[in-house]
């Protein structure tokens, strides 16, 4: 319960801003710059304790390193990006600053935050701002995405996302003697930043097979890299520090004999209480597990991630549409410059697609630009570079993401006591039979909502975010066509209130600023009804 | 789960010796260094102290859980930090003093109505 006294200084403020940009990693960081170049003013709102997202993670201040730059790529960017935003007056740096709804107002959107004083995460009482922006520019990256196995739910499992951070902010083995795996070049970092730690690395598990990573990876790998890009010769250029940072990365892993093993794929996680040993098998093209290949590996630690799932709410509630088909399918459609479908409303980085950091920056410089340029700022020569460089940079993306994208083999290691849902409990047995017995009513889009209802899978206080995915492909939901599916998938990405908020805190909301739709609905529910 | 922290003096980074931060666990005092989140310090005290490393427990099954997504989104990590339910401990500073409780509080059991008990 919270006590009246609690909420001490939470009264709303409501501001009108130029230019918002929510996220303060790459995308935001270049895009906040960017605008200021031009001339607009900007409000930029983090929700973590300092700005750099989670590319830049890094220690707190009073965790001095004098080569902090030694855990990271671009450091000298971040740090750049960051004393000039800090020193400049038209550039308002907001940080704990949560964005938990984003409603239409006359006019304008009305972006609803909540503030939280440094190192205080979730502490009750939060200030409350609301902030009607002439120009949105929606940079909130992504998180891991965990395909979920027999055993994920143990202590001791964490996202690739969660060991390098703990590498990068505390300084922190997140085990002795780990394995690493799941599907991407995201890996690579991720057994990196874990051997900066003086972690043993036992082996680095990479689902897809030689066919599929040589169709992203091939024309790279074996040196020929320049014709495969529309933009030619450019590309290598523009390539160079993204190939630099690769090969950073494969030399660490070399110089400590970590096996790198193709077709890989974690079957299980196994232990007293937490995992003590994870179980390894050869995955088939489908990324099925082929029986009779399991071994055992013991380990303290299990560093899994296959790829990443955009952070929408916010560009959802935006207005923004999200891309249908294509290789930006399942995040926020944008044109070259990051104008989304909504007016006033531009998105740039891994919200619009998994391009990395480098592709995040110009990105973000190209929204910021373009929103600026809709306030009557006209942007300077730069764009033609910018649109060039980006063009080469996604289509890179683009081919990775091919060679490492999930394929649907992967769900024949999803046992029926495996916990899908990890906040609900809910197991794949469960969905499934849950789905079996509805099957044979008449199953209307609502089929997938009702499903959910019924188990509760999604319903939790992540709000879908971790098993969203998950529980979709185990319901057969939103997988092509040539499944043979029937079930259309539910956006469990569409949440009215984008983070959870205490009760107190929507109590405190003052009359002249109660939102138009009653946040009468639990809080972590996961749709309109 | 064996997490531990870098050895300041054999740090890429270069990291200074950090002043000590100590918090209670279940009552149980487990020490890491100031800027640290309250679940990196639980994590790096493992199998020592008396949760194993464990920051909660479900409702359902009692299973313990521990950090998962380490970035505030997976909310697998709520604790109790001085009476306040709830918080994300991956993204909450420990500080000195900090009384955290771990929560694990069995859902409710259905009661079946007795044969003849009237509403009301």
């Amino acid at each position: 319960m919270v006590e009246p006294a609690d909420l001490a200084g939470a009264g709303a403020e409501v501001r009108d801003v130029e230019v918002l940009v929510v996220g303060g990693g790459p995308a935001g960081l270049a895009a906040a710059d960017a605008a200021r170049r031009s001339g607009a003013r900007v409000v930029l709102v983090e929700g973590g304790d300092d700005v750099g997202g989670q590319y830049w993670r890094h220690l707190p201040a009073e965790r001095p390193a004098a080569a902090e730059a030694q855990l990271h790529h671009g450091w000298s960017t971040f740090a750049g990006l960051r004393r000039t935003l800090a020193g400049d007056p038209g550039c308002e740096v907001l940080t704990g600053a949560s964005v938990w709804a984003v409603e239409p107002g006359a006019g304008a959107l009305v972006v609803r935050v909540l503030v939280t004083p440094s190192g205080q995460a979730d502490a009750p009482g939060r200030r409350h701002l609301a902030l009607r922006p002439a120009a949105l520019v929606v940079a909130t990256g992504a998180h891991d995405l965990t395909l979920p196995f027999p055993g994920w739910d143990l202590p001791g499992v964490v996202t690739g996302g969660a060991a390098q951070a703990f590498a990068k902010s505390e300084r922190l083995a997140v085990g002795e003697r780990v394995v690493v795996a799941g599907a991407g070049p995201f890996l690579l970092p991720v057994a990196s930043s874990l051997l900066d730690t003086g972690a043993r690395v036992l082996e680095v598990a990479e689902a897809a097979g030689p066919a599929q990573l040589t169709r992203g990876w091939g024309p790279l790998l074996t040196g020929g890299g320049a014709g495969v890009f529309a933009a030619g010769l450019s590309g290598v250029g523009v390539l160079a520090g993204k190939t630099r940072e690769l090969a950073g990365y494969v030399a660490a892993l070399t110089a400590a004999r970590v096996p790198y093993r193709t077709a890989t794929g974690v079957v299980a996680a196994r232990g007293d209480g937490r995992v003590e040993e994870v179980v390894l098998a050869r995955l088939d093209a489908t990324w099925a597990p082929v029986p009779g290949t399991e071994r055992v590996v013991a380990a303290d630690a299990l560093a899994v991630s296959h790829g990443f799932t955009p952070r929408l709410e916010v560009a959802l509630a935006a207005g923004a549409a999200v891309a249908g088909s294509g290789a930006g399918a399942g995040f926020v459609a944008v044109d070259d410059r990051g104008a989304t479908s909504a007016p006033g409303v531009w998105a740039a980085g891994e919200v619009t697609g998994i391009g990395g950091a480098d592709a995040a920056l110009v990105e973000g410089a190209l929204a910021g630009l373009a929103a600026a340029e809709a306030l009557g700022h006209p942007a300077g020569p730069e764009v033609d570079g910018l649109l060039r460089r980006r063009r080469v940079l996604r289509a890179f993306a683009d081919r990775l993401a091919a060679a490492h994208a999930p394929r649907p083999g992967w769900l024949a290691q999803v046992t029926d006591d495996t916990v899908v849902c990890r906040c609900e409990e809910v197991t794949a047995g469960r969905l499934r039979s849950v789905a079996q017995a509805t099957a044979s009513a008449a199953d209307a889009p609502a089929g997938s909502r009702s499903l959910r209802l019924t188990t509760r899978a999604g319903l939790g206080p992540c709000q879908g975010r971790v098993c969203g995915h998950a529980v979709d492909a185990v319901l057969g939901c939103g997988l092509p066509a040539s499944t043979g599916t029937t079930r259309p998938p539910v956006s469990h990405q569409r949440r009215p209130l984008a983070v959870p908020v205490r009760l107190g805190e929507l109590a405190d909301l003052p009359p002249a600023t109660t939102p138009t739709s009653p946040a009468t609905s639990q809080p972590t529910s996961e749709e309109t009804p | 789960m064996s997490a531990r922290r870098v050895d300041p003096a054999r740090d890429v980074a270069r990291t200074e010796t950090a002043e000590p931060v100590t918090i209670t666990v279940d009552g149980e005092p487990v020490t890491g260094v100031r800027g640290q989140s309250i679940a990196g310090v639980v994590m790096a005290a493992g199998r020592s102290a008396s949760t194993g490393g464990a920051l909660r427990r479900t409702a359902g099954a009692g299973a313990p859980r521990g950090v998962f997504c380490g970035i505030g989104v997976c909310f697998d990590c709520l604790v109790t930090v001085d009476g306040v339910r709830d918080v994300r401990a991956c993204q909450r500073r420990a500080v000195e003093g900090a009384v955290v409780t771990t929560q694990g509080e069995p859902l409710p059991a259905r009661v079946e109505r007795v044969e003849g008990e009237r509403r009301g």
